[in-house]
């Protein structure tokens, strides 16, 4: 008689495609998965609780390290909700610039995530493109703020440092250089029949399902839901922009893949139109009182990172610290579908599904 | 050499095998330290790097230097491996990758041994190191190696078969299994070679040779995304470099097997350049098809297994078997 056995394999902490300190515990019939549980929680460092002991100044440099592949749209939902809360002006230079860098930093951190993809999938040289190309956008930040990864680049109220005209055109001579690259990246990668085969109708998932495990950014818009908060709750100057959403149909790691890389393309346009209108002059601080107490109340806002809906919500009882500090944090959110989407697969296909949900282990685990 | 081989075995004899079985040794490990360099150096550029520049002039010692590293690391052996097969499995997978290379011919004059089934001797031997590496992953006790020799059984399995029906055809055409033969039958054009009229077969047979060396786009026993290492994830120092070694060994010595099969060998492309000696041509053609491969790692994604038995199978098989069936029709009506 034969008899087989169900193999438990563990995969991670420390594993090579599981983006960081993040574990997968997998039961496996020969290659198939009969069963997947997430452990999550390795890279926790309690930065919500941290933050009721801060002035909201001092929490800025934490939500850096929460994304830190994109470490200025964290910074943004922050003081975007100090801001909300207590009814603050932002001069207008300071917003063009927290929306450039914002934009510059979606393209960045799509980037590392193709990158870091195509070497799940077992290409190498795609890594190395991405992270040139990258590179050149962590030098303008560099420039910028003197941070490579952790900006702390802008405060309540504006943005720490002024951009010099010299800045300026080095963003407008990058863009023409991105959508030259973006030309390539398609010619070596988007038509390859291994690579096609191997993410064409894998982790696939309807509408209905997207929503209901709330997923957001290029997980749910792969399934044709036109939701990009960009448009629907305009925030900072989007509304002043002309971009298209790409949306998918399939809602598989095929479609996410091609949302992504359109992402960077229409990310471009948003910054071409922005270097076009940008301000010749004017404060990069507006009139923000000398200690930062928000009036007691409650405030929810939400804003597009390049993983989905990052949402803030503080809870102020009008002291100098908020009372209490909730992150909605995409890449949490998102990754709860993973179980769902693992039954039956392969371990193959495990590395291409976890890698097309995009996940930052600093942002699951905050 | 060919002669000694038929006399009776002496003391002197034996000398004069050994001696030359260490020249070969030596050829191997000097291609296998600059294949390595070469290797990186190439997708270095391929991918916007230097590569290796630091050890030596131009970094030329840089493999020089890994290798004394891989030397003088601990050995570890994990407690709950099965010790014997642990230690035996690398070795197992280097003799037979390095016993394959007698039988590959360099010029018309230049060849270690001389053997009338040269192409099946090949093919019987480098099916042993499958064996290796099932051992070497089951030994490891891990479920990582265990899944990647798993991989690697059933991998090297599927495309055995069509590796070794592509070459038939050659075989068919040249009336013969002896690899200098086969070399030397080949015209003085470039058109002539067997690659041209044995195109199916060539394609089939480099598909099947990139697999059965496990690299890119066919690297899935040691898939460094799913499965961390593969098979020998457990092993470390010297054994670690046998597996490597062994690999490259193959890689030399597929390189060389298509120069002979299908590129001519050591002939000239165009009959006048026959001045230049056989050799320059040999190398230029045995180091075209080594870059090729390396180019092949810089550009290609990771097949997916279910993928890759069904090209297997469901492909080259088919194809491999048309190319006999063709091949056989052409002789009987036009040869004949």
């Amino acid at each position: 008689m034969i008899r087989t056995e169900e193999l438990l394999l563990n995969v991670g902490p420390q594993h090579p495609s599981t983006h960081g300190v993040f574990r997968i515990i997998v039961k496996l019939d020969g290659e198939v998965i009969i069963e997947a549980t997430p452990v999550m929680g390795y890279l926790h460092r309690g930065t919500e609780k941290l933050a009721e002991d801060l002035s909201y100044t001092q929490i800025i440099p934490y939500t850096d390290r929460m994304d830190y592949v994109s470490a200025m749209t964290n910074n943004y939902v922050l003081v975007h909700a100090v801001e909300t809360m207590m009814e603050l002006a932002v001069p207008e230079r300071a917003e063009y610039l927290r929306l450039v860098v914002m934009e510059l930093q979606r393209i960045a951190s799509h980037l590392v995530w193709w990158g870091t993809y195509l070497l799940d999938i077992g290409a190498m040289s795609p890594f190395l493109y991405a992270f040139r190309d990258r590179e050149t956008i962590v030098n303008l930040f560099n420039e910028l703020c003197g941070a490579r990864l952790t900006y702390n680049y802008m405060r309540v109220g504006g943005v720490k440092w002024d951009a010099s005209d010299a800045w300026l055109d080095k963003v407008r001579d990058f863009i023409p250089y991105m959508e030259k690259k973006l030309i390539e990246y398609d010619k070596l990668v988007s038509g390859n029949e291994i690579f096609l085969a191997r993410i064409r109708g894998v982790g696939a998932y309807d509408a209905k399902t997207a929503i209901d495990y709330g997923l957001s950014g290029a997980n749910l818009r792969c399934t044709g839901v036109d939701w990009d908060i960009r448009r629907a709750k305009p925030y900072s100057l989007y509304d002043r922009f002309d971009f298209d959403i790409p949306l998918g149909t399939n809602g598989d790691c095929y479609d996410r893949y091609l949302i992504r890389l359109e992402e960077i393309r229409q990310s471009l346009r948003i910054l071409t139109q922005a270097l076009q209108q940008f301000p010749s002059g004017g404060e990069t601080m507006g009139k923000v009182p000398r200690v930062i107490r928000p009036p007691a109340g409650e405030v929810y806002v939400s804003i597009e990172s390049p993983r989905g809906e990052i949402g803030c919500h503080i809870v102020s009882k009008g002291k100098q610290e908020p009372y209490r500090l909730k992150f909605r944090r995409p890449s949490f959110v998102n990754l709860q579908i993973l179980p769902k989407l693992l039954v039956g697969e392969t371990m193959t296909n495990l590395i291409t599904i976890l890698g097309g949900i995009d996940i930052v282990v600093g942002e699951v685990d905050c | 050499m060919g002669d000694r081989l038929n006399e009776s075995l002496s003391w002197g004899n034996a000398l004069i095998f050994t001696l030359w079985g260490v020249v070969l040794l030596i050829l191997v490990l000097g291609f296998v330290t600059y294949a390595i360099y070469f290797e990186r150096k190439v997708i270095g550029w391929m991918q916007h790097r230097i590569g290796p520049n630091r050890v030596g002039p131009l970094g030329l010692l840089q493999t020089v230097a890994d290798i004394l590293k891989l030397l003088i690391k601990e050995d570890t052996i994990p407690r709950k491996a099965d010790r014997v097969l642990f230690i035996l499995a690398p070795a197992l997978a280097y003799v037979p990758a390095f016993g394959v290379l007698a039988v590959i011919p360099y010029t018309q004059n230049l060849y270690f041994a001389d053997i009338n089934v040269g192409l099946l001797y090949y093919v019987a031997l480098s099916g042993i190191t499958t064996i290796a590496i099932v051992l070497g992953g089951w030994a490891s006790n891990n479920k990582y190696a265990l899944l990647g020799g798993m991989r690697s059984a059933a991998q090297m399995i599927s495309y055995e078969v069509p590796l070794v029906i592509s070459v038939v055809g050659v075989i068919m055409v040249s009336g013969t299994m002896n690899l200098r033969s086969i070399g030397e039958q080949q015209g003085d054009w470039f058109w002539q070679w067997n690659f041209l009229p044995q195109i199916i077969g060539f394609v089939v047979f480099i598909i099947a040779a990139v697999s059965e060396l496990n690299r890119t786009p066919f690297d899935l026993p040691e898939a460094e995304s799913e499965l961390v290492a593969g098979y020998h994830v457990e092993y470390s120092g010297f054994r670690f470099a046998f597996f490597m070694l062994t690999e490259y060994v193959y890689v030399y010595a597929i390189a060389a097997l298509t120069t002979v099969l299908f590129l001519g060998g050591w002939q000239a492309p165009l009959a006048f350049l026959d001045f230049v000696p056989g050799i320059i041509w040999f190398l230029l053609k045995f180091a075209s098809v080594v870059f090729f491969l390396i180019w092949l790692r810089a550009t290609m994604p990771r097949i997916r297994v279910d993928q890759l038995m069904g090209l297997g199978w469901k492909v080259l098989l088919p194809l491999s078997l048309a190319n006999v069936f063709i091949t056989a029709v052409y002789l009987e009506l036009f040869v004949k």
